[in-house]
């Protein structure tokens, strides 16, 4: 114990410069580990920031970022030029693509897990309800390119599953995936197939963490099996519900490049090229470099606005933000 | 016990019955593309397989086994995937530890350098510029370093290790123990539930993606599964394929693109279900977070 005194006095004592030697002696090891990480989100992360630059930019292909030419036309400085240039292009179909299809999957793929979890929750037999959930988490763990290959398989004119069936009761098949109308409700389909089922753990958690007493008082005032659905389980996940639901708007302007590139075809671009494909195209594909990347940061910034006031409101509502 | 009313027992069947109709619909697609790989080719083109293959046929998969770019993905895969799950467990493990000392001076910086990155992504084209001014394109490298570390992961483990008893390390330390030691005897003994969760999901990530390699990898040898039966469903290249060994007739040619599909599938449906206490509580965390 004195000795210990004896160590702190002396240290307080000390020049910053020794204390700081001092603190990493104890502690360097944990800084050590962080090492890759911060590495790895500085120059993954951080780095790639500095291209965006390349909006405002004329491309030259060999030459050094900070050394291209500010967009110009004939001449004369146009920083937004590129961003000009996308309105006269399919980006707006893009955009409205975009949102299109991220509403219809809030709106019909959201309530999904929310029904499935309430379901599984009335399940009377443990095992029957350990099987289906195994069985329903399932799709979560296929690719896109697997799923695009199923829903082929399912929904083709001729040799799919539902189209052989639909044939046998002697009516046309139906143009699940060439027509852009049947295209987008397999789209919707095939995307609440996947995640219906990994969906419904969070509310499942949520209904666990229900208090029990709440049922039985329920259940003394004479509820039914319903109005116990309505007015205790719904009620206990209604928070859940609400910040998972504020998340999705937040995304609305996102989504995920894997799953609409490996489930579009040629016949239906005009309802499934959304902003991350129309970037890959003009940008990899057609090396048109600083207008996919004004495309790009357009929609990384509208993404972040909506994210932020997605938060926002969450935290309005008295519900805990993401952060 | 309580006797249950005819009225709620005819409920629960009905309950029984809805699911017993999504479990059908959930495994309908994969029974009905094992059935089609199965089946021999005149009942492929009579569209007359439903969920029982017709005349076995094993053809698709013996093509599938002999087609040596096929095999070669499909074992280039999950030598990636193993690779990356090592990789980013790791990396994970990296951040996530450190992270969960309160004293740690410079750890507010270090969050917020992180939090920016899960809200603000650098877009598509920029990273694409990056990996070419790092020389990464065409490498298979590109498959590995820049996915090795998934903040979502990192955040999910990091709760778990906030979930083991300060007192544990504390008195660790007090031994005199070094933090990478408390690291190494107490956190990861304690820690295999979240270890075999990202592990799952990291591999998972890997075993289904292909967007990168889209992108950044045009030599035909780097190509992950994915990729590759996304140009054989797309029919890229399909012209090797169906002019090989006699492989034209169109039932042919679709059961091989269905045992295609099947054979990258099987993995992951032999793996998930006995991580599934494991992965639950991951996401859970996980959706909490997102």
């Amino acid at each position: 114990m004195e000795n210990n005194r004896e160590i702190t006095a002396s240290v307080k004592k000390r020049s910053p410069w020794s204390k700081f030697l001092i603190y990493m002696k104890r502690y360097w090891q944990l800084y050590a580990m962080l090492l890759l990480p911060i590495i790895y989100l500085l120059v993954f992360k951080y780095q790639p920031m500095k291209y965006i630059l390349i909006a405002f930019k004329e491309y030259k292909l060999n030459t050094k970022l900070w050394d291209m030419p500010w967009a110009n036309t004939a001449g004369k400085l146009d920083v937004f030029k590129y961003f000009k240039k996308a309105m006269n292009t399919d980006f707006y179909n893009a955009l409205r693509n975009n949102v299109t299809l991220n509403l219809l999957d809030l709106f019909f793929g959201f309530p999904a897990p929310v029904i499935f979890a309430l379901i599984l929750n009335e399940l009377p037999f443990k095992r029957f309800k350990k099987t289906v959930q195994t069985i329903a988490y399932m799709p979560h763990f296929l690719s896109w390119v697997i799923i695009y290959g199923l829903s082929v398989q399912l929904f083709a004119a001729g040799s799919g599953l539902v189209n052989q069936v639909v044939s046998l009761m002697g009516r046309e098949p139906i143009p699940f995936l060439n027509e852009p109308n049947h295209w987008i409700a397999t789209y919707i389909f095939m995307g609440i197939w996947q995640s219906f089922g990994w969906g419904s753990i969070i509310y499942l958690a949520a209904i666990a963490g229900i208090n029990p007493e709440l049922y039985e008082a329920a259940s003394v005032d004479g509820a039914g099996r319903f109005s116990k659905m309505w007015h205790v389980t719904l009620p206990g996940i209604k928070s859940t519900i609400v910040v998972l639901l504020i998340m999705n708007l937040g995304g609305i302007v996102g989504g995920a490049f894997d799953r609409i590139y490996a489930m579009q075809n040629p016949l239906v671009l005009d309802v499934a090229e959304t902003i991350a494909t129309f970037v890959y195209k003009n940008g990899v594909k057609q090396l048109k470099f600083s207008l996919s990347t004004a495309v790009g940061l357009f929609q990384s910034v509208v993404g972040l606005f909506f994210l932020l006031s997605a938060n926002a409101l969450s935290r309005r509502l008295g519900e805990r933000g993401i952060w | 016990m309580r006797v249950k009313s005819l009225k709620t027992r005819i409920g629960d069947w009905v309950f029984v019955l809805f699911c017993i109709l999504v479990a059908f619909v959930c495994l309908a697609p994969m029974v009905n593309l094992a059935a089609k790989s199965l089946s021999a080719s005149e009942y492929l083109i009579k569209h007359e397989i439903y969920f029982l293959p017709k005349g076995i046929n094993l053809d698709a998969y013996a093509y599938v086994f002999k087609d040596s770019t096929y095999v070669r993905s499909f074992f280039w895969t999950v030598f990636l995937t193993i690779i990356c799950a090592f990789v980013s467990l790791t990396m994970t493990s990296l951040c996530a530890y450190p992270l969960i000392y309160d004293k740690l001076k410079g750890k507010g910086i270090i969050n917020i350098l992180i939090t920016i990155t899960m809200f603000f992504n650098a877009g598509l084209m920029p990273n694409y510029l990056l990996m070419k001014q790092l020389n990464l394109l065409n490498s298979p490298l590109v498959l590995i370093i820049p996915s090795c570390l998934s903040i979502y992961n990192m955040i999910i483990m990091r709760s778990f290790f906030y979930g083991i008893p300060d007192s544990l390390r504390e008195s660790a330390e007090i031994d005199g123990a070094s933090y990478f030691k408390i690291f190494i005897s107490i956190y990861l003994p304690l820690s295999k539930p979240v270890y075999a969760t990202l592990a799952l999901f990291y591999a998972v990530g890997r075993w289904n993606g292909y967007t990168d390699a889209l992108m950044y990898i045009t030599k035909k040898e780097y190509y992950p599964l994915q990729l590759f039966m996304y140009n054989i469903l797309n029919n890229i290249n399909s012209v090797e394929i169906s002019t090989q060994e006699g492989f034209s007739t169109p039932g042919l040619s679709e059961s091989l693109k269905d045992a295609i599909v099947m054979f990258s599938t099987v993995p992951i449906l032999l793996i998930y279900p006995w991580l599934q206490r494991y992965f639950i509580a991951g996401a859970t965390l996980g959706a909490v977070k997102e």
